[in-house]
């Protein structure tokens, strides 16, 4: 592994109204994490929008995001691919949960029965298999989760951004989860930005932690 | 997106634009400036000949009180029926009983409330004469009084489902059930814990609507000419008198008249902010000696009738538009007609077509366009942050708080000069100026209140803002915007003096008939468009409701 | 700010001073084929009061014969105030719009003749007589035809459709023979019969009426009312018709503190037993209503023996019409014996004609007499003698002291 694989944060400031929240440099390669942690309210999730490139204009930030070399800091967020998953698996409630799926998957790959196709196939890998066709608000919470995790998966991201993902779940499905992602994460070499306030988490992510707002 | 940066200044121009060249069209013949009239050179004369005419104080006094005693009512009823049962089954029960009545054009409304009220009125027939031992009506002056206490409460069971709504909208950005708990914890009753705790805050958001309704109740012209006094009428309604005066001079008289409805207007506004300090000392100065009000169930009861009672009315008075249209022979004090007969509908439908036609496309391009705009502003808010201000909402309240008629009637001698009147465009762009602010308050709540990792998803998936703006957001606030849509498109079918002035006649819709056969004073023919006027809007509203349940029937997270 | 203010102000004056542009060629009312074949293909924007769906029905049906035989499509703008047409082509010319205005034919008469013929508002010279139709007017029996609220027509106008002033009453509530005979007569009844009449506030054009049908009764000097007013004398001259509308308003429905709005609100009134004396400018009025269900079948019409007001209605075509042939082929299909006899049947509208028959072939002469006039309609030689409607400026100057006497009532 070269020093330019992964995904490099240089100098990255985040300020609201002149007050600093986050001031970070860091190297994540691929498939570790980078965990951010603090207490809700500290500005942690203000780092991933930035990396993500959805900052609310109301912040002033600095600092350069690049991936593998190449810099992010002046594309719009369509352009990053940096797949991000909330608490909440947020599945888009007006389609089903194939076309959950079949949305994420790039336009260029393929007619929509194509797209339709790959998405069953990813709903088999993560176990949904015969899914497909559901209304994603009657699946279980661990359902809906993987359901989320193979969306972020299909739309070739080239890192992942966490945003405190197992605080909702209950203490045995979020074990469960944990391995899964960071497992999926370790496979398909993607450097993760985990933001959390729970220990436990930043344990699992067995990585670098960042602490921020306990000043 | 490109298109969302111009359209917040193209808004702005749409708003103000007609507000700025009305009122300047307006203001220069008041003082005497209408060159090919013959008047060249400022003077005052038009306002000295305002200040000669018989009852001018009195109609001006009479529109201000009943502007603010309206707003009064409407407010007392809907925050009294809020604290008192606020997130009650019956509260919800009520709240889906009230909320299409926002869809009834005030015109109908009024002639409804006519039919129910007056001395020959249902409401008359139906204790006539086995209680009351008469066999003719009974000469007393219930529609018209001078006190213009019929034509308030016409105004009044309108203007509740406008404000109720406009509360419900206000409501999930507060904790409510959180504070209301609080406050039932600390003993107070369940309507002092609302309006001690909640009342302010929530006030705070729907200032602009009061407004609003204060403006358009001192402003208002159909209603004032089918309830209110006739000797002397309200100011509106003189206005319109001499504005329509075949006598060239009156024209300089009805422009210092229109600037005398706006002074009117801003009065009662100035005593609406008195009133305001009043009830706030009223609400402060009892909380402050910690008094409890425990035992309110009398208050709650009596807030619950007033509420019934308002929504019954609209309802009853569209079931009598709906009956009259049907009506044979029908004498006091029969309760229902001798005879029916669909004369009046086969009579008027051949001649309604044209006019529903022009009311369908007018109503379905102006709230089309607005529709657009509004997406287009509200995209360009989230990308830029900024918007949320008090100035940017004063702006699109601006053509909801200047009085219509007072820049409606410069606006035609300029659309006359510049040869668009009568003119499909132009009269879509009257519209839109009222179409527009509605619009944007019913659509910009739901759609800020809209959870923007949805954004930060889409985005992360490698959609363009486009494409989950089309994919994902669009979909997902379906409801929200055809709900939109329908109050523009009732807001449009609604329109009357810009329909008649910009209109010139020859784009009518069926209000502008309505109004205009009403005219005619034929209670059947009245009940046959007022009814229809009452339809389009519930149609709207039905189709508001329907589309997404049909298209998300199998999505249980799409469902209310 | 100021500096935009000051902007929109030039650009608004600018706007109402346009500078007026030159007229195109007007028609030719002698040379009717090129009336036709100009009016061909045009569409006529026909401003008429739009109050009475019967009426609406009447003129569609014209505009649907018109189409057929001429080309000619016709636009029914319904109007709540023929003041509102009016103010239309004054705006117009305010705009120095002074052709392709978007008024073509305006239903009119009174007052707003005399003020549009005043202000040259009106297409001239004389293309009236110069009608095909013309030919069948009786104009020398009906001398409100030539004389319109004594303002000479001078062809400026071309008559539709007769006026009188008639009552109704319901047989059933109120015996014949205890109905009034004069206005005196009516005064004395209301004093017997408290809240049972009212008449439409004025200006409303019925209201206007009545007041003008008791000045005539009470003026001392009649031959006053054919002139314009003498404002030295005026105050006395309508003093008797303000002592006995001071002695008849607390008599009248709610105390004279508000007025029905105009006839059909009248006429539902009638029917509720609110009133029991109602009026109408249409003879046939009660009969129509009969059919239609709006009244019951035991009304009855009276006049007064000593005369009620009697005028004639007309269209007229503003000065900057746009489909000036067009309006010239409306307004001579207007008085052709077929729309004539159509308008004249109480199932259509029931307004009289201004045809003479006798100068009318014996088929269209038998269309007249074949009409069913109705149980509640007075035959030609009953209602009773014609009182010429005074000059417009009377009406205005007694609509004006009426607004001031009663309009502000407290």
């Amino acid at each position: 592994m070269t020093k330019t694989e992964g995904l490099a944060l240089d100098g990255i400031t985040i300020r609201l109204g002149g007050r600093r929240l986050i001031a970070l440099d860091a190297q994540v390669g691929r498939g570790e994490v980078l965990t951010v942690m603090g207490p809700s309210g500290s500005g942690k999730s203000t780092l991933l929008a930035y990396i993500g490139g959805f900052l609310d204009p109301a912040f002033e930030a600095e600092g350069s995001v690049r991936i593998d070399g190449s810099d992010l800091t002046g594309l719009a967020a369509e352009d990053r691919h940096a797949g991000i998953l909330f608490q909440d698996p947020l599945l888009f409630p007006h389609l089903d949960v194939a076309g959950n799926i079949a949305i994420a998957i790039p336009q260029h790959s393929g007619s929509r029965r194509d797209r339709r196709r790959m998405a069953e196939a990813a709903l088999a890998d993560a176990g949904l298999e015969g899914f497909g066709d559901a209304d994603p608000d009657t699946l279980s919470g661990g359902q809906k989760a993987r359901v989320a995790l193979q969306r972020v998966l299909m739309s070739r991201p080239r890192l992942l951004l966490l945003d405190e993902p197992f605080s909702k779940l209950d203490a045995h499905l979020r074990e469960q989860t944990r391995q899964m992602l960071f497992a999926t994460a370790r496979q398909a070499g993607l450097p993760v930005v985990l933001v959390t306030h729970d220990e436990a988490d930043a344990a699992a992510a067995n990585g670098r932690v960042h602490r921020v707002g306990d000043s | 997106m490109r298109l969302a940066r111009i359209a917040p200044p193209l808004t702005l121009l749409v708003l103000v634009g007609p507000l700025a060249f009305g009122l300047a069209g307006t203001l220069l013949p008041a003082f005497g400036y209408l060159p090919s009239l013959g008047g060249t050179r400022f003077s005052l004369d038009a306002f000295h000949l305002l200040a000669g005419t018989p009852g001018i104080v009195r109609s001006a006094a009479t529109s201000i009180l009943a502007g603010l005693v309206t707003t009064l009512l409407a407010l007392l009823c809907v925050v009294a029926f809020a604290a008192g049962h606020l997130d009650s089954p019956l509260f919800l029960r009520m709240r889906r009983l009230i909320s299409p009545l926002l869809a009834v054009p005030h015109a109908a409304a009024a002639f409804g409330f006519a039919f129910l009220v007056a001395p020959s009125g249902l409401m008359m027939r139906l204790v006539s004469p086995w209680l009351t031992g008469l066999d003719r009506p009974p000469d007393v002056l219930i529609v018209h009084d001078p006190m213009a206490i019929t034509m308030v409460a016409g105004l009044v069971i309108k203007e509740i489902p406008f404000l109720f709504l406009v509360m419900m909208a206000a409501l999930p950005q507060l904790r409510h059930k959180e504070t209301l708990q609080l406050g039932r914890c600390l003993g107070y009753g369940r309507v002092a814990s609302f309006i001690f705790l909640l009342w302010p805050q929530i006030y705070a958001q729907m200032r602009l609507a009061v407004f609003a309704v204060l403006a358009y109740a001192t402003s208002v012209v159909d209603v004032a000419v089918i309830l209110g006094p006739q000797l002397p009428p309200t100011l509106p309604v003189r206005l319109i008198e001499w504005m329509n005066d075949p006598e060239l001079q009156t024209r300089y008289l009805a422009s210092a008249g229109a600037l005398l409805q706006l002074v009117a207007t801003f009065a009662a506004l100035l005593g609406w902010l008195g009133i305001e300090r009043i009830g706030g000392l009223l609400v402060s100065l009892p909380s402050g000696r910690g008094l409890r009000f425990r035992h309110d169930r009398p208050a709650r009861h009596a807030a619950l009738a007033a509420m019934a009672l308002s929504a019954l009315m609209v309802f009853g008075g569209i079931a009598m538009l709906g009956l009259w249209s049907l009506a044979g022979l029908w004498q006091f004090p029969k309760a229902l007609p001798s005879a029916f007969t669909l004369d009046r509908w086969s009579a008027a439908l051949p001649r309604i077509l044209d006019p529903l036609v022009t009311t369908l496309w007018v109503a379905g391009i102006s709230t089309a366009i607005a529709v657009v705009l509004t997406i287009l502003c509200l995209e360009r808010e989230l990308e830029t942050g900024r918007g949320q201000g008090g100035r940017s909402l004063m702006l699109i309240y601006l053509p909801l708080i200047v009085p219509q008629i007072s820049f409606m009637f410069g606006l035609q001698v300029l659309a006359i000069a510049a040869g668009v009147e009568g003119t499909a465009a132009s009269l879509v762009l009257a519209h839109l100026v009222f179409v527009l602010p509605y619009v944007f308050l019913s659509l910009s709540d739901p759609w800020r209140a809209h959870d923007r990792r949805y954004d930060a998803i889409a985005a992360g998936l490698g959609m363009s803002r486009t494409r989950a703006l089309m994919r994902v957001r669009l979909p997902m606030l379906a409801r929200a915007i055809l709900t939109a849509a329908a109050v523009g498109f009732a807001v449009s079918v609604g329109q009357y003096l810009p329909t008649v002035l910009i209109g010139a006649g020859r784009l009518t819709t069926v209000t502008s008939e309505a109004v205009a056969l009403a005219a005619g004073g034929n209670g059947r023919v009245i009940g046959v468009y007022g009814f229809l006027q009452t339809v389009l809007p519930f149609l709207a509203f039905a189709i508001a409701t329907a589309v997404p349940n049909l298209l998300f029937r199998h999505r249980r997270g799409l469902r209310l | 700010m100021r500096g935009l203010l000051l902007t929109m102000g030039a650009i608004a004056a600018a706007g109402l001073s346009l500078a007026p542009m030159a007229r195109a060629a007007d028609p030719n009312p002698s040379d009717w084929q090129s009336v036709l074949d100009q009016a061909k293909g045009e569409t006529v924007y026909f401003n008429a009061w739009g109050g009475s769906e019967n009426i609406n029905a009447y003129i569609d049906w014209a505009g649907q014969r018109l189409k057929e035989q001429f080309g000619v499509t016709v636009v029914h703008v319904k109007l709540d105030d023929t003041a509102n047409a009016v103010a239309k082509v004054v705006a117009e010319k305010a705009a120095g719009r002074d052709d392709g205005g978007s008024v073509d034919l305006i239903w009119i008469n009174g007052e707003n003749f005399a003020s549009m013929k005043q202000q040259e508002l009106l297409f001239s010279p004389d293309w009236t007589t110069a009608l095909p139709n013309w030919a069948f007017v009786d104009y020398e029996s009906m001398p409100t035809i030539l004389t319109d609220f004594t303002i000479p027509t001078d062809g400026l106008e071309s008559p539709w459709g007769g006026a009188k002033l008639v009552f109704f009453h319901d047989s059933a509530r109120t015996p014949e023979d205890t109905m009034p005979d004069s206005a005196s007569e009516l005064l004395a009844w209301a004093e017997r019969n408290p809240g049972r009449f009212s008449y439409p506030q004025p200006p409303d054009f019925i209201g206007s009426s009545f007041l003008k049908q008791v000045l005539s009764e009470v003026i001392v000097d009649k031959s006053k009312l054919t002139k314009p007013v003498d404002d030295a004398t005026f105050e006395a001259d309508v003093a008797p018709l303000f002592a006995y509308l001071d002695s008849l308003h607390p008599l009248l429905w709610r105390g004279g503190k508000a007025y029905p709005q105009n006839y059909p609100d009248m006429k539902q009134k009638l029917a509720d037993g609110e009133l029991d004396i109602i009026f109408a400018f249409n003879p046939s009025e009660a009969s129509a209503a009969i059919k239609t269900g709006e009244l019951p079948d035991t009304v009855r019409s009276f006049t007064f023996s000593g005369g009620t007001l009697a005028n004639t209605h007309f269209v007229a075509i503003p000065y900057n019409a746009k489909a000036k042939a067009g309006a010239l082929v409306l307004a001579n299909f207007l008085i052709s014996p077929e729309a004539q006899a159509r308008k004249q049947d109480p199932a259509v509208w029931g307004d009289p004609t201004v045809l003479s028959l006798s100068k009318l072939d014996p088929s269209d002469r038998a269309a007249f007499e074949a009409l069913d006039l109705g149980v509640a309609t007075l035959t030609p030689d009953k209602l009773g003698p014609a009182l010429d409607e005074p000059h417009p400026d009377w009406m205005e100057r007694i609509e004006g002291e009426w607004r001031k006497r009663y309009g502000v009532a407290n």
